[in-house]
């Protein structure tokens, strides 16, 4: 969780350079504004002494009960005749004083335990953390009133009871920093070095922890704020004469009814304290967890937005097709960057054809296939350009009603891991039904049977036993299987497959393979077949087309490619795949890695990585060169038949 | 199912036998011979002694607590001497006035919090979810005494709409009707802060499910929009928010020491704030237990729910 905040930042183009902490909290309107008034008030507080204020103790029972705005007596005055604007700055020195040296114990104190169990481990752990259990069974106020009843009531006691029962949140907290840190490599490194175990917890350890320290302080502040105010408000706390903003605002509650303003004051000024406190915490908490940093969690709408130029829609060249895809450009907005997934693909597709869209992680193969039925997660995606047909109709232009039709309905997706992608709390049987009734209104009866048949279609045995499972009680293998049934549910025409091997181990992948091919065959569904790997392509796939960097860069037949491929990237791509009966062939990862789709150089995407790149590569926009009905190549120096890579 | 609750029961013995013996250390800490506290510091020394062989305080901690244990089984928690009657009577008394406010309070904190939460997430950075957004900050900043007497305030002595205090009308009333016109007030304050928490909770955890993979792939198959949202995402998220919302009863019973102040409720709460003033420990004892207790099986349920939620869990 704390990685960004640990490791250096990477070097970035100096376009995407993220601000500095400061600059990203003042970007953060809420929390500048909670540092503000948090800020004024602190300056109140700390300057009480210097101001022209009367003596916040001075009664004058002749200006008793006096309303604001009177004159000397800009808040009015309390029963006692006290000026309630210098009782207030007074109490507020108080309180504040109060809310953060219950803060800085129970951060020290926490975070000395947590450190300490998350370091030793094993019998230490489960002793403090046993306890620490212990104390949280209690109800937060609860205790603090246990306490307090135990110490007996007073300012300080109070704030002893509320450290104390704080505590266990930091304890809790760094515990499970620690524990994961005590694992990582660097600490292990200063262990071989002979550091002693307080050396590496305090001079290794809590630098990593304490973003997790601050950012826990900055959410328990208010609460002990908070409640130190409350015990007092209740009479447990400070004791007359001395006053913090909790006192006054109990006092003030005797005489509600006839001088309001005396406890509505205090109270409003513990509010404007706690939510400026509460503002700027949620602000420091922002900067430092990085998961929360760029947006990230934002809610994807239900399908993709389209921003495309309607006038220069390309129009359908193949009127034989299942499926065309014309110039699809998908892009990703994140902070200012755009990153350009894919940037002009063209896929085709015929009745029960089957074609691989083969490329590293990352080249834009899932993002195409998201990107036909608007499943692309928006924000940050949308698409940008370009057009898909299916059957002629405009799958970009259609309404969403419609795609919702033709989703798991006439066109049907398989993802990659079938854990994640099943949901958890729901039986097999009630995914696949629904899949069923989302498109067939069909009865309860018949729902079932039909869900049963499907089962039986992916060989799955013991259909109806596993109709009532849960994804987590089934293998990998067979969660793929309900994932295949489930995309068979309607008859669909066109079924994209996303990896759907790829977390599966070889056997069970072969079986799959098999599965996917007699069904294309049975029901003469066409398949878009997403992999990295040549070895599944050449089981399966009529076609291929080969992705690098969001483009097209190789198409044609499969045994074509396999056996003559023109482009680099495909021939690297291929040498990849190890060849049973051969072992002296040479293995090789692709050297380098892919370019950053938010700063495609120009010319050759591949250039940086090709062992044939000439000068002539890094200039000007490179064409898919057509040699053939089927055949192309993005390539200034295709390699010729048996050339070595 | 029904053993995976039976296991989940057993595992909270502990934590209650955990309780007894922190409630009576925190007792037996205390500074001072309470004999002498008890007596008043004009106390001859024949009678100090003779009271602390009665309490049995002349015995080791460990046998004291066995008896303190054996006597809390058989329903004896000690004499209340500001009340002159048996602790568990008063605490029992003042427990159902206090169950009924927090309970109330609870149920309304889970309905208004999780919906505010899913049209927050749903809606997000619209205007609902900007408003709902600020209405939590407010709420989790607001003193909950403070603003339980901005509300007699407005709602009982501006607009007379509700009594300012007390749990039944003196004379006449008794019924429902009478019980549910005195609960609105403390019980809305009350369930404030806790609502903020939960509603923010709420849209952080639809936010994150809404972005995993079978939440794409329910939308693969063709459901609705709706479905989506309120089974598919509202399921998921529902298992995060539960052990919150049990959490979130413990705020909820403690907090009811202010707003039982503040309206003057007969509950345990402000039984114990006038308890710690007249030192009447034995009461204190008794209130910090019940509580201390109705909080874990609170937590138990709230696991429990879980449970039958997540067949993961099982």
């Amino acid at each position: 969780m704390t990685e960004a905040t640990l490791t250096t930042p990477r070097k970035q183009p100096a376009k995407t350079s993220r601000p500095s902490t400061l600059g990203l909290l003042l970007n953060n309107t809420l929390a500048t504004t909670g540092l503000i008034i948090l800020g004024i008030i602190c300056l109140l507080a700390l300057a009480a002494p210097l101001l022209p204020l009367p003596n916040p103790d001075a009664t004058a029972p002749a200006d008793r009960l006096m309303r604001p705005f009177t004159d000397g007596h800009l808040l009015g005055t309390d029963h006692l005749g006290r000026d309630l604007l210098s009782r207030l700055i007074w109490g507020t020195r108080v309180s504040l004083a109060v809310g953060l040296s219950a803060t800085a114990i129970a951060a020290f104190f926490g975070s000395l335990l947590g450190l300490l169990a998350g370091y030793a481990g094993k019998r230490v752990d489960t002793i403090i953390m046993r306890g620490i259990d212990m104390v949280m069974a209690f109800p937060y106020i609860l205790l603090a009133l246990a306490i307090v009843a135990v110490l007996g009531p007073g300012l300080l006691n109070a704030l002893y009871a509320i450290a104390l029962v704080n505590i266990p949140f930091f304890a809790r907290n760094i515990r499970g920093i620690t524990l994961g840190l005590s694992r990582r490599e660097f600490v292990d490194a200063a262990r071989l070095a002979g550091k002693s175990p307080p050396q590496i917890l305090f001079l290794e350890i809590l630098p990593n922890v304490l973003p997790v320290i601050i950012i826990t302080m900055s959410t328990t502040v208010g609460w002990m704020v908070l409640e130190t105010a409350g015990l007092s408000f209740l009479g447990l706390g400070a004791q007359p004469p001395q006053a913090d903003l909790g006192s006054m605002l109990g006092e003030g509650r005797k005489i509600l009814f006839t001088a309001p303003h005396v406890s509505i004051i205090p109270g409003l000024m513990i509010f404007a304290l706690v939510m400026s406190i509460n503002l700027f915490g949620d602000g420091i908490r922002d900067i430092l967890d990085p998961r929360l940093r760029s947006g990230s969690l934002t809610r994807p709408v239900a399908r993709t937005a389209v921003e495309r130029n309607e006038a220069d829609k390309p129009a359908p060249t193949r009127p034989d097709a299942l499926f065309e895809m014309i110039g699809l450009r998908t892009e990703f907005k994140i902070g200012t960057s755009v990153y350009k997934a894919v940037g002009g693909v063209d896929l085709a597709l015929k009745h029960g054809e089957c074609l691989g869209l083969v490329g590293e992680s990352g080249s834009g193969k899932s993002v195409t296939a998201m990107s036909v039925m608007g499943l692309v997660p928006t924000p940050p995606g949308k698409i940008a350009g370009g057009a898909a047909y299916l059957e002629g109709e405009d799958l970009f232009a259609a309404s969403d009603r419609r795609i919702r039709d033709l989703r798991g309905g006439s066109v049907s997706y398989v993802f990659q891991d079938p854990l994640s992608t099943l949901h958890p709390l729901f039986t097999v049987g009630q995914q696949l039904s629904e899949a069923i009734s989302a498109h067939a209104p069909l009865g309860r009866s018949e729902t079932q049977a039909r869900a049963l048949e499907l089962l039986s279609l992916v060989r799955i045995p013991n259909p109806a036993e596993r109709l009532k499972a849960y994804p987590h009680e089934l293998s990998g293998g067979m969660r793929q299987r309900v994932c295949i049934a489930m995309a068979l549910a309607n008859d669909a025409k066109l079924l994209i497959a996303d990896e759907p091997t790829t977390a599966l181990d070889v056997t069970v992948q072969s079986q799959i393979l098999t599965l996917m091919n007699q069904l294309r065959q049975e029901r003469d569904a066409a398949i878009l077949f997403i992999t990295h790997d040549f070895g599944v392509v050449s089981a399966l796939c009529d076609r291929v087309a080969v992705m690098y960097a969001g483009r097209i860069v190789e198409t044609g037949t499969t045994e074509d490619i396999l056996n003559n491929p023109k482009h680099p990237y495909t021939a690297k791509l291929i040498e990849c795949v190890p060849v049973l009966g051969d072992p002296g062939r040479r293995l090789d990862a692709i050297e380098g890695r892919p370019p950053v789709v938010n700063h495609l150089p120009d010319g050759c995407a591949f250039a940086d990585r090709c062992p044939h790149v000439q000068p002539v590569c890094r200039s000007g926009d490179i064409a898919l060169e057509m040699t053939g009905p089927e055949r192309g190549v993005r390539c200034l120096f295709p390699l010729t038949q048996g050339e070595d890579t | 199912m029904a053993y995976y609750i039976a296991k989940r029961l057993l595992a909270a013995i502990p934590v209650l036998f955990g309780l007894t013996i922190i409630v009576f250390l925190i007792m037996a800490m205390i500074p001072g011979d309470p004999a002498t506290a008890i007596l008043g510091s004009y106390a001859t020394p024949e009678n100090v002694a003779k009271l602390n062989r009665d309490l049995g305080l002349d015995k080791t901690l460990f046998e004291q607590y066995v008896i303190w244990i054996g006597n809390l089984i058989h329903g004896d928690l000690g004499r209340s001497y500001t009340l002159n009657r048996p602790v568990l009577d008063e605490v029992l008394e003042r427990f159902s006035a206090t169950l009924i406010l927090s309970g109330t309070s609870l149920v309304l904190c889970s309905v208004l919090g999780l919906l505010a939460g899913i049209i927050s997430a749903v809606r997000q950075y619209g205007w609902a979810d900007k408003a709902i957004t600020l209405i939590v900050l407010i709420g989790i900043s607001t003193p909950s005494f403070w603003l339980g007497l901005l509300l007699i305030l407005i709602f009982a002595v501006n607009l007379k709409l509700f009594p300012a205090s007390g749990m039944y009308a003196i004379y006449g009333g008794g019924d429902l009707a009478d019980l549910i016109h005195h609960l609105t007030l403390p019980a809305l304050t009350l369930s404030i802060v806790a609502t903020g928490v939960i509603a923010r909770l709420t849209r952080t955890a639809m936010l994150e499910v809404l972005r995993q993979d079978y939440i794409r792939t329910a939308r693969a198959k063709g459901l609705s929009e709706s479905k989506v949202i309120y089974k598919h995402a509202f399921k998921a998220a529902l298992v995060n928010v539960v052990p919150v919302i049990g959490i979130q009863a413990g705020f909820v019973i403690g907090g009811a020491v202010y707003i039982e102040t503040v309206f003057q409720w007969p509950g345990i709460g402000s039984m114990l704030v006038t308890a710690i003033s007249t030192r009447d420990l034995l009461l204190v004892q008794g209130g910090v237990l019940i509580v201390a207790s109705a909080y874990v099986l609170f937590n138990l349920l709230a696991d429990v729910v879980q449970t039958i939620l997540d067949p993961r869990l099982r």
